[in-house]
């Protein structure tokens, strides 16, 4: 079976298109963040949260009449988890006093309320209470960690390919991690650490893709030497566009029986990764070749004169090839 | 031939061995097979949001021992000038690490800089005008003085928590500031006892009343102001059955004994058979506090509890290695005390930044949505691996068992902890795992469709593909690397998962499969076509 085979799509010929597409996508996100802001999970706003079983499953609006005297509009109440669990979230922004040690004095008070509201048994399985302080940590260390990452995916590529690959594939990644967080505002997904951490492995993952495609290119240039920077890219894109859809796939399958088995605490994970791979997969196709001819001025130049080192076997010890600074000018929609 | 056959032995072997201690003990686990404990020893942990428990993040709130620093410098120093003869008009803190004398006669200014020699070790001094002196702690030591009241924290709360009998609780500090405790306690049920215990600073003080009982703080004072070495503390009043009143009671400042000069407290029955804890001093401790009620036969003592009196009985007769704390105290709340005073005093008071009780189903929830995500994407990627690649597909699928099996051994060797987003974890790696199959198999049909043969073609396609899959996994380790750097607890099972999942991958995808077509190839001897 094969699907994409013998394709010859000009996907250089589109760049523009796609990254005018991107950044409507990236700034509509940024426009719901403003407006609307982030929902923010616990971890990073502070608050209270609640899981309670009940013997008979009320209805949400009971269980919000029971909080109103209590916390008026503030309270979040969800069914949490299998309806034959019986389960209900009650999300509070009130933590109890830092001082004092009496920091779940507002779970208490949920605890309270839901059990004096006529509302049969009740027995609260888990809580969740963060203070107002954990949050700004967190914050700098994630945005941190994932400059880092960034940094160090960047040093291997220019490493073992040349500068300007690495540009493209890091650009490409944090494009993925904007349209991601675009995503997420949109559909109104909380920013919880489990989705912080599925933003990490998004960067992490959304890479590999570009690799496969950056391996071809530099296998290309050497079997190319007549054709453009432009045609050699096309080319290498369209020969790997059959195992780009795939890997993408398989990982996507993974995904989404998270998203559909994982339970309440992963969904927010499995949706992020879901987009992660998708949006990881078009960046790979549109975004991350088109940088490199972007950074290399829009003028790629007959191959055969900066034919890098050649993929497979031989590239740990092939010289790298000296970046030519002057080039003739040429457009860059060659093939 | 023989090549093949030390191959497919070394898959083997891994499997086998991958398979003991990864996969074995949680089926022994699950049906109750009875094991060797060595096997069992080594098992992958389930994390708190599996198993249940408490999560507590604590701040240690280091002003604390900075002051308690400063004030015993600022005491020092009242000591030493009144030895020599000093008088000046006040000696006040001004912020937990500053204190400022006021007042130095003229004439005596040379002596009072002799006096202060021994507080410029620790701290700056500044002259203002009118004989001012401005004593501030010097940063390093600030800073060395933090590190230790973190330290000393967890140290005591480590105490505190296998007093409790937790089994595998966690304690550790974290935060970019240095000053924050994270206690892990699994099973953990009591969670207000735990919580009440770990905060609890437990500061025991034995001092000197001079004045009191009051009924009011201002009875006591002598000229409007408390006197210079003296403070004027609260406690209850009342014996046996009466209601308690708050009374207040004047003390001598430093304490005669504390905490530190504790070997044991254990719970005991006061004279009128009330519940109260016993304590013994150290030897140490003992000879102070000898010395001390030999010389106060007939006053009172005052036995004080993080800054609150609980009694204040008469002393008798020279006391030396035992005492009682009495008040009025529960049974469970003797316990608690006991629990605490023998694990120590806290150096500085602590808060709750976060809490965390994750209940024994819920955890079991998860555990259960977990696996059942695990067999859902196994299933797919089988799936439509079998229908894409066909018998091929069978080798990336026998490549992945191996991928898993290893994973879990991996982890049950390292003792990692599963938690929530490391199933998570799990769940990818299936669907990463079989990406570099899949890569494998494009560039295998790529070759095929150049007319090689089908054993040419399958080595060009591993051979090609090796750097390129290399790369993709050194990118996406590093980028692991930082996730397990950002994280806490669930974060970093999901890091850990995926670093050892990529790394088993790396092996199955290139060894694993490409031993199974050679064993697959093998029988035949022209070699015509291949499902793929």
């Amino acid at each position: 079976m094969h699907i994409f085979q013998n394709t010859h799509f000009d996907f250089l010929r589109w760049r523009w298109y796609a990254i005018a597409f991107s950044w409507a996508i990236i700034l509509a996100g940024l426009g719901v963040i403003l407006t609307k802001g982030i929902p923010l999970g616990i971890e990073f706003a502070g608050g209270t949260v609640v899981i309670s079983q009940f013997d008979q499953m009320p209805s949400i609006q009971q269980v919000r009449t029971a909080l109103d005297r209590s916390f008026g509009q503030a309270a979040v109440v969800q069914a949490y988890g299998d309806p034959s669990l019986r389960q209900v979230m009650v999300r509070v922004p009130e933590v109890g006093a830092e001082s004092g040690g009496s920091l779940s004095a507002a779970a208490e008070k949920v605890e309270a309320a839901l059990r004096s509201a006529n509302l049969g048994n009740v027995k609260t399985v888990g809580t969740e209470i963060v203070g107002p302080a954990v949050g700004k940590d967190l914050t700098t260390k994630g945005i941190q960690a994932t400059i880092l990452s960034l940094i160090g995916i960047l040093a291997y590529i220019a490493f073992r390919y040349q500068f300007s690959f690495a540009v493209g594939a890091v650009v490409a990644t944090l494009h993925d991690l904007l349209v991601t967080l675009a995503f997420l505002a949109f559909f109104r997904y909380d920013l919880t650490l489990n989705v912080i951490a599925a933003i990490l492995a998004v960067t992490g993952y959304s890479t590999n893709d570009t690799i496969v495609i950056f391996d071809r290119v530099r296998e290309n240039l050497r079997a190319m030497r007549r054709d453009s920077l432009g045609a050699v890219i096309n080319t290498a894109i369209n020969q790997t566009l059959g195992r780009t859809i795939i890997t993408a796939g398989t990982t996507l399958l993974a995904a989404i029986a998270l998203f559909l088995f994982g339970g309440e605490v992963l969904r927010g994970f499995a949706f992020t990764m879901i987009i992660g791979v998708i949006t990881g997969t078009y960046s790979s196709v549109f975004v991350a070749a088109a940088i490199v001819t972007i950074w290399r001025g829009k003028a790629p130049t007959r191959a055969a004169t900066r034919a890098p080192a050649v993929a497979g076997d031989t590239v740990a010890s092939a010289p790298q090839q000296p970046a030519r600074k002057s080039k003739p000018p040429r457009k860059a929609r060659a093939s | 031939m023989q090549n093949l056959r030390w191959k497919v032995v070394t898959a083997v072997v891994v499997l086998v061995v991958f398979t003991a201690v990864g996969v074995y003990p949680i089926v022994a686990n699950r049906y109750g097979i009875t094991t060797p404990s060595w096997l069992m020893d080594r098992q992958i942990k389930l994390g708190l949001d599996l198993k249940g428990g408490v999560h507590l993040v604590l701040r240690v709130q280091t002003d604390d021992a900075l002051r308690t620093d400063t004030e015993g410098e600022s005491e020092r120093l009242r000591e030493s000038l009144r030895s020599k003869g000093i008088t000046v008009s006040a000696i006040n803190m001004v912020s937990p690490t500053e204190f400022r004398v006021e007042g130095v006669p003229q004439d005596k200014d040379a002596a009072f800089r002799e006096a202060a020699i021994e507080a410029d070790t620790n701290f700056s001094r500044a002259s203002g005008v009118g004989g001012t002196y401005t004593f501030t702690m010097k940063p390093n030591v600030q800073i060395a003085l933090r590190e230790e009241a973190v330290d000393q924290a967890r140290q005591t709360i480590e105490r505190r928590v296998d007093e409790l009998g937790v089994t595998e609780p966690s304690i550790a500090e974290q935060g970019s500031a240095g000053d924050q405790i994270l206690v892990q306690l699994p099973g953990v049920t009591d969670v207000n006892r735990a919580k009440e215990i770990i905060r609890s600073t437990g500061l025991l003080e034995l001092k000197i009343v001079e004045k009191g009982p009051a009924a009011s703080r201002e009875s006591l004072l002598e000229a409007g102001a408390v006197p210079q070495g003296m403070e004027i503390l609260p406690g209850t009043s009342g014996g046996l059955g009466e209601p308690g009143t708050t009374v207040y009671y004047m003390v001598k400042r430093v304490a005669a004994v504390n905490g530190n000069d504790l070997r044991s407290a254990r719970p005991s029955l006061d004279e009128n058979g009330r519940p109260a804890v016993a304590f013994t001093l150290s030897n140490d401790g003992a000879r102070k506090f000898g010395r001390v009620t030999g010389e106060n036969i007939g006053r009172q003592l005052a036995i004080v509890l993080d800054g609150r009196v609980q009694s204040a009985p008469e002393i008798q007769g020279r006391i030396t290695t035992d005492g009682r704390i009495s008040g009025s105290f529960t049974q469970e709340e003797v316990q608690n005390l006991s629990v605490i005073l023998r694990s120590g005093a806290l150096p500085a008071s602590l808060t709750y930044l976060e809490e965390r009780t994750i209940g024994p189903s819920l955890g079991a929830d998860s555990i259960r949505s977990g696996v059942l995500a695990s067999i859902a994407g196994l299933l797919l990627i089988i799936a439509f691996m079998l229908i894409y690649y066909k018998l091929s597909g069978l080798n990336a699928i026998i490549a992945l068992a191996f991928n898993l099996i290893i994973l879990l051994g991996l982890m049950a060797y390292i003792g990692a902890v599963m938690t929530l987003p490391g199933i998570a974890g799990f769940v990818l790696t299936m669907g990463i795992g079989v990406d570099s199959n899949v890569l494998i198999f494009e560039r295998i049909k790529e070759e095929l469709a150049a007319q090689r043969g089908v054993r040419a073609s399958i080595n060009a396609g591993f051979s090609r593909v090796f750097w390129t899959l290399l790369d993709t996994h050194v990118a996406a380790l590093i980028s692991a690397a930082f996730l397990f750097q950002f994280g806490t607890g669930p974060i970093r099972g999901f890091a850990v998962t995926l670093t050892l999942g990529l790394i088993s991958n790396l092996f199955t995808a290139i060894f694993v499969s490409k031993t199974l077509f050679e064993l697959a190839l093998s029988r035949r001897h022209q070699v015509a076509s291949l499902s793929i």
